[in-house]
């Protein structure tokens, strides 16, 4: 198999659109509406995600073979939890900010449905350039769901983006106010929504 | 009313098949039915046929509004007279406030029946009458300084998110005014419940004058948390507080009441028991020297009176079972009262508690539902 025959092309693209673990599938909610209210963290937890999925299903699919069928979801959490691990010392080393701002959540990966849900529906059946495919796009899926929430609510809950102020003094004259639902956890909720209300119309129509 | 029916008779080619404006067949039908009786009948299935219709409903909640509505304007008049220190007669005051809230009424409607034109001509559907109500509610329950457009925006996410979506009017599970006022309580709680917005601070028309913008009028209710209240009973009956547009006067409500009561529309049962529930606990927890004030003067206070006359008693998104009903409305007063009392940072607590039980609505349905099967079941086996 080349490196992208059709069918590795498929399965790197269709968790982001048609597939997409969020929109689509629905996991990995809770992570979603907790690190979004800003966009920086949003993408370095995005980035997290992908990453820690793309290894996790590489590592799985080279032990596919060899995974007692019994034992294997410890096996996999092993796997996962070692990669969280590394990850989250890395960001404490190098973002330590942000990593204050994700708090548990990168601890949280470990739980997230997403990376249990592709080591057992894709790794153990696959190949590992396929499951590395999967991974990325699966964990891409995840990611530009996040930045998109991450960036209405940023922008309209605080006047900023990635931490700097977009919205003028001028607006705020005007008697322009922040929206303070917008950094609660429950309009994030809405605005998930939306977006998979937006995504839907779209795909219906191409059809 | 003939030349209406003239009217809408010289005026129906243009909007049927074929003509000129049939895009906007639904507004023509949703006018013609709201004036008129419409002079189609069902052609399928059973019809019921009764003397009163939905959008009858509506209108009839909108005149027992209008004490209420004409009252709150009188009293904008009056708070902002009264902190300007100007003396000004009756008609003066309620020119202001007519004035002041005249906007409010027009951008409420305006964007909200905006909306459901266009949902309803991109459904091919007829316009549903749900907004009339709605329309005039919204800007009673807000504070006369709540800005235009958070106004808007907050009817516009309420349509869409708390009625479009859930299958439009009829099928929402949360109120929509409640919705609306939610959406501004949780997003701009300074423009909400602080203590500079329930006064008008400009003069409109040259009627009034310009208040300094830190000039701050606390709520009674906002009092009470704060251990002071100036405010008299006889005031507070008559509605002579600052608050929210509509819901100060118990007098003009009660007028309300009444008239929903004499025609059935509302349901006294809600109505009834949303009051006792208050009752009893604001008497509890004035008896253990949590609250300041009587059990009356909660009652009384803030949009106590307003939210058991006209949202409580919603027939859409209240219980359904008459037993049920009894249950929703005690549980509303309830836990108004133990917002108010139990929750420093909120000093109303009607919205939440409404809102609240307009989620349980359906439970509370279910359980009577089942109990009256079982009752039956269990005549049948003996």
């Amino acid at each position: 198999m080349s490196f992208l025959s059709k069918q590795n092309k498929t399965t790197l693209t269709e968790p982001l659109n048609l597939n997409n673990p969020i929109v689509a599938q629905v996991l990995g909610i809770c992570s979603a509406l907790a690190v979004t209210s800003q966009l920086k963290p949003a993408i370095v937890m995005g980035l997290s995600v992908t990453i820690i999925t793309a290894m996790a299903n590489v590592v799985i699919s080279l032990l596919r073979k060899t995974i007692p069928n019994r034992i294997r979801i410890i096996v996999q959490l092993v796997v996962v939890a070692a990669l969280v691990t590394i990850v989250s010392m890395v960001l404490k080393a190098y973002f330590y900010d942000v990593s204050v701002q994700l708090s548990v959540y990168v601890g949280l990966i470990i739980t997230n449905c997403i990376l249990m849900g592709r080591l057992e529906a894709f790794a153990m059946q696959n190949k590992v350039l396929p499951s590395l495919l999967d991974g990325i796009g699966n964990g891409l899926g995840y990611a530009w769901i996040l930045v998109v929430v991450a960036f209405f609510r940023e922008l309209l809950g605080n006047g900023t983006l990635l931490g700097y102020t977009v919205i003028p003094q001028s607006f705020y004259d005007l008697g322009y106010q922040n929206n303070g639902m917008m950094t609660m956890p429950a309009m994030a909720l809405i605005i998930v929504g939306c977006v998979i209300w937006a995504n839907c119309a779209y795909n219906n129509r191409k059809k | 009313m003939n030349f209406i029916k003239k009217f809408f008779d010289k005026t129906r080619p243009t909007f049927s098949e074929g003509g000129k404006l049939h895009a906007l067949r639904s507004v023509y039908e949703g006018f013609e039915s709201f004036l008129l009786v419409p002079n189609t009948t069902s052609k399928s299935g059973v019809s019921i046929h009764d003397a009163i219709d939905s959008k009858r409903i509506m209108s009839m909640v909108v005149i027992a509004l209008m004490p209420a509505m004409l009252f709150g304007m009188y009293n904008i008049g009056y708070q902002h007279y009264m902190a300007a220190g100007l003396d000004g007669s009756l008609m003066e005051m309620f020119a202001y406030g007519l004035l002041a809230l005249l906007p409010k009424i027009v951008v409420s409607y305006a964007v909200g029946l905006g909306i459901e034109f266009v949902v309803a001509q991109y459904k091919h559907e007829e316009i549903q009458e749900g907004y009339l109500v709605t329309g005039l509610i919204v800007p009673l329950i807000l504070p006369i300084n709540c800005p235009l457009w958070m106004m808007a925006l907050a009817i516009a996410f309420a349509v869409i998110f708390a009625k479009e979506i859930f299958g439009g009017t009829g099928m929402n599970i949360f109120n929509v005014a409640l919705v609306a006022r939610a959406f501004l309580f949780f997003s701009y709680s300074g423009k909400m419940t602080g203590d500079e917005v329930w006064v008008a601070n400009e003069s409109i028309l040259g009627l009034g004058k310009d208040l300094p913008d830190t000039f701050t009028c606390a709520t009674p209710l906002a009092e009470v948390g704060s251990g002071q209240m100036s405010a008299s009973l006889n005031d507070m009956v008559v509605g002579l507080i600052p608050g929210s547009v509509g819901e100060t006067s118990v007098i003009a409500i009660a007028l309300g009441a009444a008239l929903l009561l004499w025609t059935g529309i509302a349901s006294w049962k809600t109505m009834l028991s949303v009051f006792v529930g208050g009752g009893l606990t604001a008497a509890l927890f004035h008896a253990t020297g949590s609250t300041p004030i009587e059990w009356y003067e909660h009652l009384v206070l803030g949009g106590f009176c307003f939210g058991a006359v006209f949202m409580a008693t919603d027939p859409v998104t209240s219980a359904r079972t008459e037993g049920g009903k009894y249950i929703y409305g005690f549980l509303i007063g309830v836990i108004a009262i133990l917002v108010r009392v139990l929750n420093p940072g909120y000093p109303e607590g009607m919205m939440l508690a409404i809102l609240f039980m307009n989620l349980f609505a359906p439970l509370i349905d279910y359980f009577f539902v089942q109990h009256n099967i079982n009752r039956r079941l269990k005549r049948i086996k003996n």
